[in-house]
């Protein structure tokens, strides 16, 4: 087998998950955009949705199942679920190639609320810290209460005593902070983004290292004094033990897709912010994510 | 707005969006009609090939994959109990007596009719009303979800047949029990999931549907050597007119049902699958124990109640979509998706910005529905031939297509495994005379009734307050109250006056 010099002849991309979500997008987009680019002679994609995401991960741990040109798409709810033993498997089985894209945690009210401020918001809650009802699109001591639980860890509350309602997806707890169910909305930026540029919600503060462009005016949470930041990144994972010549070929493939005009198209297509962490940067990202992760849950009473 | 409303017409009616419509529909229909691909399948699967549209073809495109998918769902329904969707599981409940009575053809055309009239109803609807009903939407909480799901488990009674009213809330209870499987909704955590991977994300409905429906009449049609589909069961053109005396039974039926089903629709967190649930147990209660042949026996009108409803629910699913960006099933989810990806922002802005898609789409289902009912109806006599395959090939064809179905929804092995189980319990409580309506009743409301159920007594720290606090909340506590206790009523004065 032949390559060029750096471009790689075929990509398998395995989504855990099913057609029209969150990791088939990315995983779609990616492989056209390398396509289109001209890194990549040809990309497959293979749906195996079921078990929240461990049966892709199981096929990736597999070796009759994987093959060298498989990566598989993943994002933070990886770290959750294998922390709560949802998962068997652990991201350290896997090959770390790199993130892509990512999102930040924020925190939302709507856009007629009294609560025009952070600052109002952590006095509200320092006074009584039951007072406001948090929706939020996923599990308890999944993603979006970690965020939460984030923010209440950040301004000095305890995040047990955080009221947290669960809704099934980011819809619905958009729908329960819009028909006024709740008063606050804990979710990302890129779940939001739409209602906010309609102008029905108002995003408080970001839990972000510094301000996004698309909101320019939104603060963070660090520069009002409340040191945290909350990322849900997505990125690719390569089969275990893979050789560290072919894991920089990827790399090195991914790194150059990000300056090509197909990639920004997609960017601008999903209103996606790119955050990009490769190799052993991204699993030192990752590790301290973990231990984020671990500290937040253990507050919630998730972890014993 | 009058503008916008020309703009859309305008745009709808290209040529090119024409081609888009009539491709979408026959699309949607033909997967729709495959036992276990429903709508949701459908639309993941037209998305690629939207890239090269610009927006209003797009969204036209997967719409009419979506509403066709849902108006081709009742086909396997009816001719071979095996609901193509979740949408059309109640359809099979007469649909399928009728085409073992040798009437497929007219159960074809009242279900073609029905889901045409429900999805005309449910354009006009959205056209008219959108923005009105959007605001209805809202005002609709997890405390009044959680209660309409109890109201429609008081149906249970009337989907047992006589004397099973018993053994129906039992199996009622067995389904709520198998909605359980799965990850709990509230906390995040496996429960009875036995440690089974492929169990973590819960039972499929379309298995348990495909399982107890097709799968079982199958294994009882052999164990109690009565198999169906030597019947001379054909269907000539003629048969598609109905006579005057259908027309005059299902006409009321359709247009209540249309009603009642989009009202349901544009809740975002009902659909469609509740939607025919409640149609069909409303006119099954509205008809008595006089219809003739009764409700679940192959009755025109238990036929026409879903289909009018799930159709018109469809549809219906596009007012909170469309006018607030917010997605009510996994299928808009999906649409939603796609339409960002085309740069479109579902919501009060689309309205804005965007004024020719948004109303292209909805004069699009005009289009769609007559189309669905053109492409459909002169098909009917081919479709009903299968039932003229004799039984040693068409049960043995029913059961590749059960496996299949189950496995290309997840391509999982081990949901063949489960259906496989499900079958043989069903199979077993067949025997014993136990209904199975209930049990999927049971199933697709106590997942709903519990999540929000849960998040009710979370935003009311753990107390009932719901119930007085929100008028909705009381209104269907009371309908509950007098659903279960009219019947009992009724009966003592029948064994009064025996």
């Amino acid at each position: 087998m032949v390559h060029g010099d750096e471009d790689l002849a075929s990509l398998h991309f395995l989504v855990p998950g099913g057609a029209g979500g969150g990791w088939d997008t990315t995983a779609r987009a990616t492989g056209s955009a390398l396509i289109a680019a001209g890194l990549v002679d040809s990309v497959s994609f293979e749906n195996r949705s079921g078990a929240g995401g461990g049966r892709g991960f199981s096929t990736m741990l597999d070796p009759r199942a994987r093959t060298l040109s498989m990566v598989m798409v993943s994002s933070t709810p990886i770290l959750v679920r294998s922390q709560r033993s949802e998962y068997r498997q652990n991201w350290r089985q896997l090959t770390p190639v790199a993130s892509m894209i990512g999102d930040y945690g924020a925190i939302m009210v709507r856009a007629d609320a009294p609560l025009q401020s952070l600052a109002q918001l952590v006095d509200a809650l320092r006074a009584d810290p039951r007072a406001i009802k948090f929706a939020g699109g996923s599990n308890r001591g999944d993603t979006d209460h970690l965020i939460l639980a984030a923010v209440f860890q950040a301004v000095g509350l305890e995040p047990a005593q955080a009221r947290y309602v669960p809704y099934g997806a980011g819809g619905q707890a958009m729908l329960a902070l819009l028909s006024g169910e709740t008063g606050a909305l804990a979710s990302t930026v890129g779940e939001s983004i739409h209602q906010v540029r309609a102008g029905n919600v108002r995003v408080l503060a970001i839990l972000a290292p510094e301000r996004l462009p698309e909101l320019p005016r939104v603060p963070t949470f660090t520069e009002s004094g409340y040191p945290v930041e909350f990322l849900n990144w997505r990125g690719f994972f390569a089969v275990p033990d893979l050789e560290a010549v072919q894991r920089d070929r990827l790399i090195d493939v991914l790194t150059r897709l990000r300056s090509t005009e197909a990639w920004q198209a997609m960017l601008r297509r999903y209103s996606w912010v790119p955050v990009f962490h490769a190799g052993d940067d991204f699993a030192r990202y990752l590790d301290s994510q973990e231990t984020q992760i671990r500290a937040l849950m253990h507050a919630l009473g998730f972890l014993g | 707005m009058f503008d916008g409303f020309l703009a859309g017409v305008d745009t709808a009616f290209t040529s090119f969006n024409m081609l888009m419509v009539i491709t979408g529909c026959f699309a949607g229909t033909f997967i729709g009609m495959l036992p276990g691909l429903g709508p949701a399948t459908a639309v993941a699967l037209m998305i690629p090939m939207t890239w090269g549209l610009d927006p209003a073809a797009a969204i036209i495109l997967m719409a009419g994959v979506y509403y066709g998918a849902v108006f081709g769902g009742s086909t396997s329904s009816i001719l071979i109990n095996a609901p193509g969707c979740s949408s059309t599981v109640a359809t099979a409940f007469d649909g399928y007596p009728m085409a073992q009575r040798g009437a497929a053809g007219k159960a074809l055309a009242v279900a073609a009719w029905s889901s045409f009239s429900g999805g005309m109803f449910g354009a006009v609807g959205l056209l008219v009303a959108a923005p009105l009903l959007a605001k209805l939407a809202m005002t609709f909480q997890s405390p009044d979800y959680a209660l309409l799901m109890l109201l429609g488990l008081t149906a249970v009674a009337s989907l047992s047949g006589h004397g099973q009213v018993l053994k129906g809330y039992a199996m009622a209870l067995f389904g709520m029990m198998l909605a359980t499987v799965g990850t709990d909704g509230i906390t995040g955590l496996p429960r009875l999931t036995f440690g089974q991977p492929d169990l973590v994300d819960g039972l499929n409905f379309v298995l348990i549907a495909m399982a107890t429906y097709a799968l079982a009449e199958v294994v009882l049609g052999v164990l109690e050597d009565r198999l169906p589909g030597d019947g001379g069961a054909t269907a000539r053109f003629r048969d598609l007119a109905l006579n005057r005396a259908d027309v005059r039974a299902v006409a009321p039926v359709i247009a209540r049902q249309s009603l009642l089903g989009f009202l349901v629709g544009v809740l975002p967190g009902a659909g469609a699958t509740i939607a025919s649930f409640l149609a069909y147990s409303t006119e099954k209660n509205l008809a008595g124990a006089t219809a003739r042949p009764p409700f679940g026996e192959g009755n025109v009108r238990g036929v026409a109640a879903p289909e009018s409803a799930n159709n018109a629910a469809t549809t219906g699913a596009f007012v909170p979509l469309l006018t607030l960006g917010i997605p009510g099933s996994g299928t808009t989810a999906i649409l939603l998706g796609a339409m960002i990806a085309h740069g479109l922002q579902p919501g009060p802005r689309l309205y804005a910005d965007h004024p020719e898609v948004f109303w292209s789409v909805i004069v699009s289902m005009f289009v769609g529905n007559l189309m669905l009912l053109v492409i459909n109806l002169p098909m009917i006599p081919w479709l009903a031939k299968v039932l003229r395959l004799p039984s040693h090939v068409l049960m043995p064809l029913v059961v590749v297509f059960c496996l299949l179905g189950v496995y290309l929804v997840s391509f999982n092995p081990g949901d063949v495994l489960v259906l496989v189980v499900i079958a043989a319990i069903a199979v077993f409580l067949r025997r014993l005379d136990f209904p199975m309506a209930p049990l999927l009743l049971g199933f697709i409301l106590g997942g709903y009734l519990e999540d929000n159920l849960q998040r009710a007594f979370i935003l009311y720290d753990g107390g009932l307050g719901f119930l007085w606090q929100r008028p909705a909340s009381a209104v269907m506590a009371i309908a509950t109250l007098v659903c279960l206790v009219l019947p009992l009523f009724r009966r003592s004065g029948i064994t009064a006056t025996d």
